[in-house]
């Protein structure tokens, strides 16, 4: 690592064009939601994980930024995907990491949110990344921790390393993310995917379009800037991206569509309806994916398929949000 | 014992009066309010009354939370009808969801008793309409109206059924009672948090729509002109209802409702900033759209809504310093009440001074056909002293309430109530307020 550098992992050529300065830190402590990035903190974000991309390609995958910093990962929900791939970027830049897991927890004897961070907060550490169910709750703890918060997906409010991840992915094989077509299909309602996806595309220029039964759509969403369709034909056609979100078969008590076959049917991702896309389409999942419900076999497995490069650009994206949070090429000068 | 307001504005819409009136109490009971009114004999406190205050009936507030029997850690009589009276109000009715509810003549009177004791603000139980406020079977509404009960309401949730409500209107007539209900259709509230809206949308927070209360009114006011009954709707936020509420009213049916004034100065715009998540802009009712807005205060202008209660409901701050969607529902309301009612609907010309205390004083004592909202001889001298003018700047932690969980910490409005007058007896005087100490 270079000590000198604003770009500490040598240059990579950002693949945007882009009008603004670009931004060298983030100007916010916390990573709480998409929300709050502007659009060059968000390119400064897409930027440094390219440079740490290559580190995943060193024969010896660790660098010493965050050496002596601890992070603890926070998970009150089930989580594959995103806990190891925050505990391998963690790793991959040497903090000491500590997970807590929510069965081997105090919350089960009932102790509070608040009460669980400040007791692993007394253990000074640096940074907290926090999966849980309620929206809001990176926020209330923002205001009560003096660790650096991240959020690793509240409720059915954000979730915004995934659409970092998502946006690298895009970017990677789009060159650019201002002007491309992006469909979002699936349960709009309950996912905080959608909700970060959406600001982050439109704050970069994309077209998004989001598509589900009516059900299924966040009312007034379309103040957000996006075109909700009904019509899956729609959503794809000559799309240069299309996201697929996960039904969340575990809140579907209620009765927002009659079945799953239906479901399928009407709104499932089909070979058929992928050709209606761009030729170079590219088909997205955050996972976990139900197949046969909102995407059929062939597609989540086709040529066209990015799903398990986005789980590896998952770390490269969180690295990058761990070091700039850590306060970036000024911190690393100061140390 | 006697006591002579002398050189104030009187403002008493009850009898056509405003303007500068001296007013002479005696024995606890308005004798005479007339112009220039000479210092009577005997034993006589004569209150020189500072310009810029003005007295007006005692302020009512027909819908708060005491929290006590039961949940004395958020509130208890003493120290509610401690912060009714430092917000301006004589008398408060308090609702009977406390634990145990209040369903029998033993609560109502332990209720009574602690108010009483306190010897502050007046308390006028609100006794359940079901049983446990369980919706099943109709609570012993004779005993409670007998021991002191001015209504029933299940408040908290609805009436359960269409017919509970129905028996529970058909049966409270004997007594004149009203039933005030919270109405919310419980599917379709479903386990919402916030106003189903484009802010509950962006912020991942369950919706709570507005046609879920709408519904309910329109049961409600359907069974007002079905049973002739009285039917009163509590903390009114959605512009369907108030479409309801004077639907009723038009076909002569007994409806009456009222507003918080949360719900005509807040909107669901408050979940995303200043504070994003702010347990304290959770309530239920939720904190409504724009369009919800105005339609409130046009109801309070036109007088299709008929009354404003605060909906008064302390949270210790441990049960508010949680996730929002864990957050139990409701903010403390009889501190700010005065200073938003003045500084959003009268200041700005939204009403008038005297349709400010319509809804505020004489149509709650109308109501809950309770003594007060007038300053005629024989009157009880339940006196609220108002300083329209006096800026206040609301401060959480000086909030006389048990519990601080308001909204609108840090605020600067204008109006504030200078001193409260309880049968004759003065019980607050507000020390940040000039020439409020003239009537200790």
């Amino acid at each position: 690592m270079t000590k000198s550098s604003s770009s500490p992992m040598g240059s990579n050529a950002a693949l945007d064009t882009r009008p603004e300065p670009p931004a060298t830190r983030l100007k916010h402590r916390h990573l709480l939601g998409i929300a709050d990035l502007t659009p060059e903190e968000i390119v400064l974000i897409l930027d440094t994980a390219e440079a740490m991309q290559e580190i995943a390609h060193r024969p010896i995958k660790k660098v010493p930024t965050l050496r002596g910093r601890t992070v603890v990962n926070l998970f009150f929900e089930p989580s594959t995907r995103t806990r190891t791939s925050f505990e391998v970027a963690e790793k991959r830049l040497s903090a000491d990491t500590l997970n807590v897991a929510i069965a081997t927890s105090s919350v089960v004897k009932g102790e509070t949110l608040v009460d669980t961070a400040l007791n692993l907060e007394a253990m000074s550490p640096d940074m907290i990344v926090l999966r849980h169910s309620s929206s809001g709750a990176c926020h209330l703890l923002s205001r009560v921790c003096r660790s650096k918060i991240i959020n690793a997906g509240d409720g059915m409010h954000e979730h915004p390393t995934q659409a970092l991840l998502d946006a690298f992915t895009i970017r990677r094989h789009k060159g650019r993310l201002s002007g491309i077509k992006v469909a979002i299909l699936g349960d709009l309602l309950h996912s905080r995917v959608l909700r970060s996806n959406v600001l982050l595309l439109t704050k970069l220029g994309a077209e998004v379009w989001v598509c589900g039964p009516p059900t299924l759509v966040p009312p007034g969403i379309e103040r957000l800037g996006v075109k909700v369709t009904h019509v899956v034909e729609d959503a794809v056609r000559d799309a240069d991206v299309i996201m697929m979100l996960r039904i969340q078969l575990e809140r579907m008590q209620g009765a927002f569509f009659p079945s799953l076959r239906e479901y399928f049917n009407v709104f499932g991702m089909t070979e058929d309806r992928v050709s209606l896309a761009r030729p170079d389409v590219i088909i997205m999942h955050p996972g976990p994916m139900n197949r046969g419900v909102e995407i059929a076999s062939e597609v989540a497995d086709g040529p066209y398929s990015v799903i398990l490069e986005q789980v590896a650009n998952g770390v490269a994206v969180r690295m990058a949000v761990l070091y700039l949070l850590a306060g970036g090429a000024e911190n690393e000068t100061a140390a | 014992m006697k006591r002579l307001l002398k050189g104030g504005r009187v403002v008493d819409p009850a009898n056509g009066i405003d303007g500068a009136y001296d007013v002479l109490i005696e024995d606890g009971k308005i004798a005479r309010v007339e112009r220039n009114l000479p210092v009577p004999g005997g034993d006589v406190q004569v209150v020189e009354v500072a310009s810029g205050l003005v007295l007006c009936p005692g302020l009512i507030d027909m819908h708060v939370h005491l929290r006590e029997p039961g949940q004395e850690h958020k509130e208890t009589i003493a120290t509610g009808t401690k912060s009714a009276v430092a917000g301006g109000f004589t008398a408060v009715a308090c609702m009977p969801n406390t634990s145990p509810v209040n369903d029998s003549a033993a609560t109502t009177e332990l209720i009574l008793k602690k108010a009483a004791e306190a010897g502050l603000a007046r308390v006028y139980p609100i006794g359940a309409v079901s049983r446990g406020s369980n919706g099943e079977y109709l609570a012993d509404i004779a005993e409670l109206h007998a021991a002191g009960c001015a209504a029933i309401s299940d408040d908290g949730r609805p009436v359960a059924t269409a017919l509970l409500m129905r028996r529970a209107l058909e049966y409270a007539s004997m007594f004149d009672m009203p039933v005030i209900d919270h109405c919310e259709d419980p599917s379709l509230k479903g386990d919402g948090v916030a106003h189903e809206g484009f802010h509950a949308s962006v912020l991942g927070l369950r919706g709570l729509p507005g046609a879920a209360e709408t519904i309910m009114v329109q049961r409600d006011v359907t069974l007002a002109g079905f049973t002739g009954g009285r039917v009163h709707i509590a903390h009114m936020s959605a512009r369907g209802s108030l479409r309801a509420v004077r639907d009723g009213k038009a076909q002569g049916f007994n409806v009456t409702c009222e507003v918080a004034p949360h719900h005509f100065v807040l909107t669901d715009e408050a979940l995303a900033a200043p504070i994003q998540f702010d347990t304290n802009c959770k309530m239920n009712p939720p904190l409504r759209e724009q369009a919800d807005v105005d339609a409130m205060l046009e109801g309070l202008a036109d007088g299709s809504i008929d009354v404003i209660a605060t909906d008064h409901a302390p949270h210790s701050a441990d049960e508010k310093t949680v996730e929002f969607d864990r957050a139990p529902f409701g903010i403390v309301g009889l501190e700010t009440c005065v200073p938003l009612v003045f500084d959003r609907l009268v200041h700005p010309g939204r009403i008038t001074f005297a349709r400010a205390i319509e809804l505020l004083s004489v149509n709650p004592a109308r109501i809950l056909r309770r003594p007060g909202g007038s300053l005629a001889a024989g009157a009880v001298a339940d006196i609220t002293v108002l300083a329209p003018d006096a800026s206040v700047t609301v401060v959480p932690g000086k909030l006389v309430s048990k519990s601080k969980n308001t909204p609108f910490g840090g605020w600067t409005l204008r109006g504030a109530a200078a001193a409260t007058i309880v049968g004759g007896r003065t019980v607050f005087t507000n020390p940040d307020v000039a020439g409020a100490s003239a009537f200790a």
